[in-house]
């Protein structure tokens, strides 16, 4: 998994509230076999018309945020549908991290398997960030996972949450599954104690 | 042995965490492992190239839904990429050595129908599936939910996966139900009440009078769509009912393993003293059949309420997510939901596409037609209901009254296989979610239950159904 540290980056603003998994990637996605190359398929039916073309005033298609890895969303994001596509597609379009209030349960364990930190802050530092970046779009927001701090613009810092084994892997790169199997005889010996 | 009250939830989780160092997920122990075609490629994929067999081959079980037709199964699947992942199913299974549903099995069907058809789902078990309705399963008392792939992934290699400990929401429902008020209603007053998030974190635990009196089938489809409340999981305590509907089928444990089964499954239910973090009482005799106006399922209203208006919300982001599902549905603040116009009425899906569900939809088509300019599908959750549906002669009602029957499959609910609502078009749907899209690009869905889909069929735009009753 790819480990994540620190990042410095500008922010793209969508701070709609529920943005489902459907919207980050819609369904007819799903069909391919592979993990990569859903970039272009990220927020498909709010990027791109009926023939296509994009919609020049959805931020992802806007050219100040090109190249940008921070996604500031609004409440409950990644809600719905479990699919996995959602953090692959926001990753090879290039996020990193997603800022929002609250994050859904399985977006969250999805996104921590992709190297993609979901950062959840308080009502008010959201209020803060969302004002900073409309304001200043170049603006770029300073994110530190061994302190959990973000630090914005003017330098003030906000600390955000992470339990200490997401953060472990995440500042590591480490792979769960790895961990896992090293319970294998803890496993097998739980196996034994199973009725008929 | 402790004696300190615990839920059901707390009881299966402890039977199953085979490890937990502090401060760390615990690794949990998985009994069934449900796969199907979209969320699994990718999974099997990394065994390979990890050099991994699956590790229990025999708790593991397959089926194909999500992007199978359903058209008769003579036609040749006309989309490449849905044919290329079907099959790739139909190899990774053959090859990891996995039961299979696949395109001609007669147990085909949503995985979420199967799974409790088959006697596969049992109280007390863990069950996951890369699908997030996962929490169907539920209802039968097991702690069920969704995964991502890279999980669908570990549970293939170790049958663990690694959770951390959610937190429990007892959600009462007390009282009788009114007429033409179902287990949709319920869990469809529930969302609108808590919002999509309300349950984030938690895992609901149903109970009171009114869910001890519901069907195994009414149970499943409240617990489905738990997950649209935000928790993971839904759960309701085994009982009689829960017996019942289990004994004999094909997977279930059968003579003296039975009994023993029993006296296990019967000291699962909730110890009378124990705690849950969050708790919420519904009554239900005060409910009337919901349906959503709106791009989430939480955007629900009793049949005879109004459109809200957003602009009596002062929350901004709340205010504006409805004026941006108003736009999208092309709705008006304040409209009736009654008489509103459809394009569609979609019955099936995991939430209602069991044979109770055709029952009722079939109860109030018979002698009906469907309204002029209304395309009415009715896609059974299985082969099993498709059968038994026939058996009935409810294909029949369904047919003569001018809607089509056709074989199982997640359908319309996930538009994937090809049913799908053209741009603008509105539709009354008995699945589960009402996102933007979701039905097809550009399509409107209105949540309901089978009677309200059913009524709303037979007379061209949303109706209640307790006036046709
Ligand atoms: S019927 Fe719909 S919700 Fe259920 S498993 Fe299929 S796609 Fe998912």
């Amino acid at each position: 998994m790819a480990q994540f540290t620190t990042l410095t980056s500008r922010v793209i603003p969508l701070p709609r509230i529920n943005i489902d998994t459907d919207q980050i990637i819609p369904a007819r996605y799903l069909k391919v076999t592979d993990k990569a190359g859903l970039g272009d398929a990220l927020f498909a039916d709010w990027r791109y018309a009926a023939d296509g073309t994009p919609i020049a005033d959805f931020v992802l298609n806007q050219p100040q945020h090109r190249g940008a890895q921070i996604l500031l969303a609004g409440d409950n994001f990644g809600c719905g549908s479990s699919r996995e596509h959602a953090p692959w597609a926001l990753t090879a379009w290039g996020i990193r991290a997603v800022i929002t209030t609250d994050v859904a349960d399985i977006f969250r364990s999805n996104a921590l398997k992709n190297g993609l930190l979901p950062i959840v802050v308080s009502g008010a530092a959201h209020a803060k960030l969302l004002e900073f970046v409309e304001e200043l779009p170049q603006c770029e927001l300073q994110i530190d996972l061994a302190t959990q701090q973000l630090t914005l613009p003017d330098g003030s810092q906000v600390q955000f949450p992470i339990d200490e084994f997401s953060k472990t892997c995440l500042l590591q790169g480490v792979d769960q599954l790895g961990y896992i199997l090293n319970y294998s005889e803890r496993i097998t010996a739980y196996e034994a104690t199973l009725a008929g | 042995m402790s004696s300190t009250p615990k839920t059901l939830f707390e009881k299966i989780w402890e039977q199953h965490v085979v490890a937990q160092q502090p401060n760390s997920p615990a690794v949990l122990y998985i009994d069934l492992h449900l796969v199907h075609e979209v969320t699994s490629p990718q999974a099997f994929t990394g065994l390979r190239q990890r050099g991994l067999r699956v590790r229990r081959p025999d708790k593991t079980v397959a089926t194909m839904d999500h992007s199978i037709p359903t058209t008769p199964l003579s036609v040749p699947i006309a989309d490449a990429q849905a044919a290329a992942q079907l099959q790739m199913l139909a190899d990774n299974t053959k090859e990891f050595g996995i039961a299979l549903h696949g395109m001609d099995s007669p147990m085909r069907g949503i995985v979420h129908v199967i799974g409790p058809e088959l006697g596969l789902t049992q109280p007390g078990m863990t069950i996951v599936c890369g699908d997030s309705h996962t929490s169907t399963h539920g209802a039968f008392g097991a702690l069920a939910f969704g995964i991502g792939t890279s999980e669908v992934e570990h549970v293939l290699a170790s049958q663990c996966l690694l959770q951390t400990r959610p937190k429990t929401f007892a959600v009462r429902v007390e009282g009788r139900l009114g007429t033409g008020v179902s287990a949709k209603d319920i869990i469809l007053a529930l969302i609108a009440r808590i919002g999509i998030g309300g349950g984030g974190g938690h895992v609901f635990e149903y109970s009171g009078s009114a869910i001890r009196g519901l069907t195994m089938e009414e149970r499943m489809t409240i617990c489905n769509m738990s997950i649209e409340g935000g928790a993971r999981a839904g759960m309701i305590a085994p009982d009689d009912v829960t017996f019942e509907y289990l004994a004999g089928r094909r997977h279930v444990p059968q003579g003296a393993a039975w009994e023993r089964a029993l006296q296990r499954w019967r000291a699962l239910p909730s110890d009378a003293a124990a705690q849950f973090d969050k708790s919420i009482t519904i009554a239900a005799n005060e409910l009337e059949p919901m349906v959503t106006y709106g791009t989430n399922p939480g955007m629900g209203v009793p049949i005879s309420g109004r459109i809200p208006d957003p602009a009596q919300i002062s929350n901004a982001a709340a205010r504006a997510s409805i004026e941006q599902a108003l736009e999208y549905m092309g709705l008006q603040p304040g409209q009736a939901l009654l008489g509103q116009p459809i394009d569609v009425v979609f019955v099936g899906s995991c939430t209602n596409g069991r044979i109770s569900d055709l029952r009722l939809a079939a109860q109030v088509m018979r002698g009906r037609r469907v309204a002029s300019g209304v395309r009415m599908l009715v896609v059974p959750g299985s082969q099993e209901v498709k059968r038994q549906a026939e058996q009935e002669g409810l294909d029949r009602v369904f047919r003569e009254s001018g809607a089509e029957w056709r074989e199982a499959g997640c359908s319309m609910c996930i538009a994937m296989n090809g049913d799908q609502l053209r741009p603008g078009q509105r539709a009354v749907s008995t699945s589960n979610r009402n996102f933007e899209g979701r039905q097809g690009k550009g399509g409107r869905t209105f949540l309901a239950s089978p009677l309200t889909a059913a009524a709303s069929a037979v007379s061209g735009h949303i109706a209640d159904v307790r006036t046709l009753l």
